[in-house]
């Protein structure tokens, strides 16, 4: 009871104190708002505007259709270059994609010779050149199709393929980045604001002061986990429903309650992992430096940026001690796919274990670090 | 009449007239005029906070005027031309222990940099530091580094590097505050020294120390940023008819201040019980292989006030540490009211109330909040609490600031509040360390009488430690302490008896000369190295070095100062050497859009020849992995939800039946859309597959897929023919690490020196922007190059990317590249003052133009308005382009040009930016 009251009331100061901090507060309401939405919203990695260059030999009405078909926002109004400019133009970075349409082009169409174009693709942007290749592929096959419809004959297959996406219908990429660009804002709130906090008590002083007092190194941490945690609980859940759900149109197909309860708990293992640098840091500045080493690896290893089965085989065990990647496979069965208690129990369980190691460790670090101090 | 002027002038070192300063919360200095004599020793004295320090930064040329004249050494310091010339003849020491020394470096590493800044050369320099270490007595400890020295080394050290370059004005910030006596008479024999073989020279020093003001040729008094009283010593006793400096500069405040001030008589200790509260017994603690607590033993009866005495880092704040239970003792054994004191046990601490030596309260919540969180945390109750908080407040005289935070609290109520903090349990002791330093005589005193009240009334037991001489004398019993060892304990006038002293400071050193041996007279050794340099100097003749010379040469002690600096902080070396390589590991691991190994399951309803054949054109293909085949539309929902499947494909009843007939069946594919982009390369691997499966059936009916193809298009993917995101992550992720690496470590590099207090040399000495700014950056710029080795290695070796372009071209890229990425860190150094806000400034504000608009996610081509023009206008798309060109397109030398051109053209961009916006004063 007395190890509740002692949480409980440490707890109302590190509110206090966070309420305070006007830097911090202004941080937490833009990690929220703001930077979500212009995440979202901002770079997308489907193609975009992406500029394309014409090599037209044929001058024919095809050729200029084809060139038509190509327009925003997909395309950028293609520029027409000659044949000699292709590698210059390639290799200074001006065009993604170069169309090159040889000479009879449409002749050849009409005598069934089956010409061919040359498509160059800029392949170093992996993404969007894959993606826009097939489009201008498609494009180009649909135009000489509708040109070639009144001759020759068609090939129909026997066997037809629909292809649905199951949880996002429409493909949509601000619904992936919204919920990555959140869940990773959430560790580094959490994981900014309990190190911050430790560090700023022990600059202070402070910190020794409550040690002196009849308070354990636990009842301290643990203040911490519960009332940075509860502040960024809250902001989420607004920025959940506000942000992404309203204003970003983002549904959520899961269990909301749910999602709450994964979101709690992970705040404790990233609130763990917030206290444990700042014990291991001994400066606000040093803390600084190590914050980034670790939540660089946190976001890129999660699967929020490349799936988890991607990375090679010898990561995959290291990843599997990231909260952050037990954490992002709970979110997204949750939030897109609707899962359910029975199927994320398990990414739910890990957290919970790997946050007490986290905090256990840091405990024992804890006291070693205050008194190693002269 | 300008004679006149010229005259008087000459004869001032420092003409002050109605100076002024203002900060958003105070005015340390309300209209100052001041004459300061040449060739005199001046004492300025006054508590803290009074606006002496600002007002000798300003006389320094330290910090920038904001109204009023001043004149210093026959200039107006408001033009900064006057300024850095008159610096080679300031020598300024700042306030706190070694504030303006760099830790990590050796006393000679110190001495070294401060005479390269000056101009000196090789051969001056190295006679100078001879004869200062010689007459300060620092010979022996050459090499070690400043870090551990204890304070009164640092302060001798200080004051050699002040005088390295032989001033006519020196300016003395409170050189003696932290410092053990015995050191203190040595600090002040040796200012005499100095004054003593340099008549002309000028000293100006502040002191908190009203006992230190006797020796001073001119008194100033200060409060308030007010000039109280300029006098003699002498002067000053006589006109206010007091026998101190300290009661006369009583007497010389105003009435209000000293309203209620009266002599404090503390009753004797009348009840005595002879059982101990604390007892300590050989307490020893060490920290590695230094011992900062050696043996310490005593006892203190119960409502004894007992004083520790002894100077910053004898071992005070340790063995209170231990008293408490906060540290562990290596050796030996602590007792409160007769229990043994541990790391673990709580409840012995609600018996104790503790007053750590900085102020340690929550400056965020009010007097109220702060109060009643310690009763809580003590479980008083909510009524006990509110009833202790009323009776405090009106006891401490707290009433009026309940509602203030307590951050916001002048220092003196600040150290009362802590104080009841301490006692709002009522506890039966208290340990209070150094409590009153840094408070102004008058409030010492009321603090000093509810210590009184509350040890004599209460019974409260006292232990106290201060470096106060005047407050031990009012302790019932004291013991001093001199590097960890207590040396001796009794009543301060036995102590004072036994050895026949003036004055308790007197017997505490010679308590401290009978443990270490009498160092010999050391004004004698001081006057006598100074002599025989000021003999030896002439002939060696002053070299001065031309000034382009003298510029790279400071330049150069700046990057040297700053390599070794970062060779011996392991955090900042790790974080410049490893950080980057192992962020591009993580990196190039994590950004992979290379989809392999998906899941997938069939629902087969047809289980016909013909549908298994459909589906071995997916179980036989190196993307997917089949799982166990589905057997239920509902099953298939609740697999691709559990992520056991990201593909589901079903086949309709009748599917073999129809393909051969006339009517063309429909499969379906149901793909994870959760990370769309995955989505859509896993959609091209299932169409794939399909178009295999039509491709073989045509091909039974001895057809060919291609005869039904009116076009063909042909793919040509450049630069990375297999397509893998290795080719893209590679080549551009160096160039992201290259801005956020440097930048990161140049700009806290700067913000450090201004939280630690180093600038001021940059302030005050003929340093100039340019120089301090360049000279910092040269480390800097040679760690980002050979961490783009090191990760341009990595990429070939590890990742196999391999450099086909010109490696001569792209090296220099990187070199400007880096450049321009170190003047980032500059630019953003200017405007942040903590290192904190350093790092997240630096990386928010260089990572988004980076990473969104650089081309690296997206080409620049592809990029509109806004971000098309960041894009433009960000050195990362430049570099990013001639990386990316020299890796996987392998462009020659000549091709990347105008990359090459562009980056010429940021290296120095940011530098110069930051170096017109740089400070040269502090404001």
């Amino acid at each position: 009871m007395r190890q509740l009251m002692n949480i409980f009331w440490l707890g109302i100061k590190e509110l206090r104190s966070f309420f305070s901090d006007v830097v911090m507060v202004i941080f937490l309401v833009w990690s929220f708002t703001f930077s979500i939405y212009s995440e979202a919203t901002g770079s997308s990695e489907d193609v975009n505007n992406a500029s394309v260059a014409i090599v037209d030999e044929d001058r024919s009405a095809l050729s200029r259709q084809i060139v038509t078909a190509l327009y925003p926002p997909y395309f950028r109004t293609p520029e027409e270059i000659a044949a000699a400019e292709i590698d210059r133009s390639m290799d200074q970075n001006k065009y993604m994609f170069v169309l090159s349409i040889p000479p009879d082009f449409e002749r050849d169409i009409r005598r069934g010779e089956r010409p061919t174009v040359q498509l160059n693709i800029d392949a170093t942007a992996v993404a969007q050149a894959a993606l826009g290749a097939g489009y201008l592929q498609a494009i180009i096959e649909g135009e000489v199709a509708h040109f070639a419809q009144q001759f020759g004959d068609e090939y129909t297959p026997p066997v037809t393929l629909a292809l649905r996406r199951a949880f996002n219908p429409n493909g949509s990429d601000s619904w992936f980045l919204a919920i990555n660009a959140i869940l990773n804002n959430l560790s580094i709130l959490t994981i900014v604001l309990t190190g911050a906090a430790l560090l700023r008590e022990r600059e202070h002083g402070t910190i020794e002061h409550l040690l002196i007092m009849p308070l354990t190194a636990f009842q301290i941490a643990m203040a911490k986990v519960w009332a940075n945690g509860l502040v960024v609980l809250v902001a989420f859940s607004l920025s959940m429903f506000f942000v992404v759900e309203n204003l970003l149109d983002v549904p959520i197909a899961g269990s909301k309650p749910l999602l709450l309860l994964g979101v709690t708990i992970y705040l404790f293992a990233a609130a763990a992992i917030g206290i444990l640098l700042g014990t291991v840091a001994r400066t606000m500045a040093q803390f600084a430096l190590l914050m980034l080493l670790t939540i660089m690896p946190m976001m890129m290893l999660s699967g929020g940026v490349g799936p988890i089965e991607s990375q090679p085989d010898y990561i995959q065990p290291i990843t599997w001690l990231l909260p952050s990647r037990h954490f992002m496979e709970f979110a997204q069965a949750v939030v897109f796919r609707g899962a359910e208690f029975e199927i994320v129990w398990r990414p739910l369980f890990n957290m919970i274990w790997l946050g007490s190691v986290f905090f256990t460790i840091s405990l024992m670090l804890f006291r070693r670090s205050v008194t190693s101090q002269r | 009449m300008p004679d006149d002027a010229q005259v008087s002038e000459h004869r001032m070192a420092a003409q002050i007239r109605d100076l002024r300063h203002v900060y958003k919360t105070a005015t340390p200095l309300d209209g100052v005029t001041l004459d300061i004599p040449e060739g005199r020793m001046v004492g300025l004295v006054g508590p803290d906070g009074v606006g002496k320090s600002t007002l000798l930064s300003l006389i320094a040329g330290a910090r920038r005027m904001q109204k009023g004249s001043l004149r210093v050494l026959g200039g107006d310091m408001a033009s900064s031309a006057h300024c850095r010339a008159v610096s080679r003849r300031i020598a300024y020491m700042p306030q706190g222990l070694g504030k303006n020394l760099y830790e990590t470096l050796s006393i000679h590493e110190n001495l070294d940099f401060f005479g390269k800044l000056f101009g000196l050369g090789p051969e001056r320099r190295a006679s100078r530091i001879e004869q200062l270490t010689e007459a300060t007595g620092l010979n022996p400890y050459l090499t070690r580094p400043v870090g551990k020295l204890s304070g009164g080394m640092k302060q001798k050290l200080g004051l050699c590097c002040a005088l390295i370059h032989d001033p006519d004005l020196m300016i003395l910030d409170e050189p003696t505050t932290g410092v053990d006596p015995l050191s203190r008479r040595q600090l002040w024999e040796l200012v005499d020294a100095i004054k003593a073989s340099h008549p002309k020279m000028s000293v100006i020093v502040s002191t908190a120390y009203m006992d230190e003001a006797e020796r001073f040729d001119q008194l100033i008094a200060m409060d308030a940023g007010r000039i109280l009283a300029v006098d003699t010593p002498e002067g000053l006793k006589a006109q206010t008819g007091t026998d101190t400096i300290e009661a006369a500069f009583v007497k010389l405040l105003p009435q209000t201040a000293t309203d209620g001030h009266s002599r404090l008589a503390i009753p004797p200790l009348d009840h005595v019980d002879t059982q101990p509260a604390i007892v300590a017994e050989g307490l020893t603690r060490r920290f590695g292989d230094f011992t900062a607590v050696d043996n310490v033993s005593f006892r203190i009866r119960v409502g004894e006030i007992f004083g520790f005495l002894g100077s910053n880092g004898c071992g005070k704040t340790t063995t209170m540490k231990m008293l408490t239970g906060l540290l562990p003792a290596s050796e030996g054994q602590a007792f409160l009211f007769g229990k043994p004191v541990d790391t673990k046990g709580t409840d012995m601490r609600r018996r104790v109330g503790y007053m750590t030596q900085s102020f340690s309260l929550f400056g965020e919540l009010t007097v109220v909040q702060n109060l009643r969180l310690h009763g809580r945390l003590f479980h008083l109750t909510a009524e006990k609490t509110s009833a202790r908080i009323t009776e405090l407040c009106a006891r401490f005289g707290l009433d009026p600031y309940r509602d203030t935070h307590a951050a916001a609290l002048p220092l003196g109520i600040r150290q009362r509040l802590s104080l009841a903090v301490a006692i709002i349990h009522e506890p039966e002791m208290l340990i209070l360390d150094e409590p009153t330093s840094g408070v102004d005589p008058v409030a010492r005193d009321s603090f000093w009488e509810l210590l009184v009240e509350i040890s004599r009334r209460d019974q409260v037991t006292i232990f106290i430690s201060t470096h106060f001489m005047s407050e031990a004398m009012r302790c019932d019993r004291i013991s001093l302490m001199h590097e960890g060892r207590v040396l001796v304990r009794g009543t301060p006038e036995d102590l004072v008896r036994q050895k026949n002293a003036p004055d308790l400071e007197a017997a505490f050193i010679s308590y401290i000369e009978d443990d270490i041996g009498t160092l010999g007279d050391s004004r004698a050794r001081a006057q006598q190295a100074l002599k025989d340099a000021t003999a030896a100097v002439p002939a060696a003749s002053p070299e001065r070095p031309g000034r382009v010379l003298a510029a790279f040469e400071r330049t150069f002690a700046f990057s040297t100062r700053e390599v070794l600096e970062v060779l011996r902080d392991p955090v900042r070396l790790a974080f410049a050497f490893l950080g980057s390589i192992f962020l591009l590991l993580i990196i190039a691991f994590g950004i992979s859009h290379d989809v392999e190994d998906v899941t997938f399951a069939a629902l087969d309803l047809d289980q016909t020849p013909e549908s298994r054949a459909y589906l071995t054109h997916f179980s036989g293909s190196r993307y997917f992995i089949e799982q166990p085949e589905l057997h239920s539309p509902t099953e298939f929902e609740t697999r691709l939800k559990s992520n056991d499947i990201t593909v589901a494909l079903e086949i309709p009843r009748g599917f073999g039946e129809d393909v051969k007939g006339s009517s063309t069946p429909e499969v379906s594919a149901w793909i994870d859309g959760a990370d769309p982009q995955r989505a859509g390369t896993i959609e091209g691997y299932v169409t794939g597959g399909h178009m295999e499966y039509l491709d073989r059936h045509l091909k039974n009916s001895g057809l060919d897929m291609s005869d039904f193809e009116l076009v063909t298009v042909e793919t040509r993917y450049r630069y990375n023919p297999s397509f893998e995101s290795i080719y893209a992550v590679g080549p551009s992720v160096p160039a992201m690490l290259l801005m956020l690496f440097p930048a990161i470590l140049m700009a806290v590099s700067v913000v450090r020196e201004k939280e630690i207090g180093t600038i001021t040399n940059f302030y005050v000495t003929p340093t100039s922007r340019l120089e301090f700014l360049v000279g910092k950056q040269l480390p800097y710029v040679m760690i980002g190059l050979v961490n783009f080795v090191a990760m341009s290695v990595l990429v070939v070796v590890v990742l196999d990317v391999p450099l086909k372009g010109s490696i001569l071209a792209l090296t220099l890229g990187a070199l400007l590249y880096v450049t321009a990425a170190t003047g980032f860190g500059l630019l953003v150094s200017t405007f942040t003052r903590t290192q904190v806000a350093a790092v997240f400034a630096t990386a928010i504000l260089s990572l988004l133009p980076t990473i969104q608009f650089s081309g690296m996610l997206q080409p620049i081509s592809t990029l509109e308005g806004g971000a098309w023009l960041v894009g433009t206008l960000w050195p990362t798309s430049y570099f990013v382009h001639l990386s990316v060109g020299a890796f996987t397109k392998g462009l020659g030398p000549g091709d990347t040009l105008r990359d090459l051109a562009y980056l010429l053209i940021y290296a120095p961009l940011f530098t110069v930016i930051s170096a017109m916006l740089l400070k040269k004063q502090e404001v």
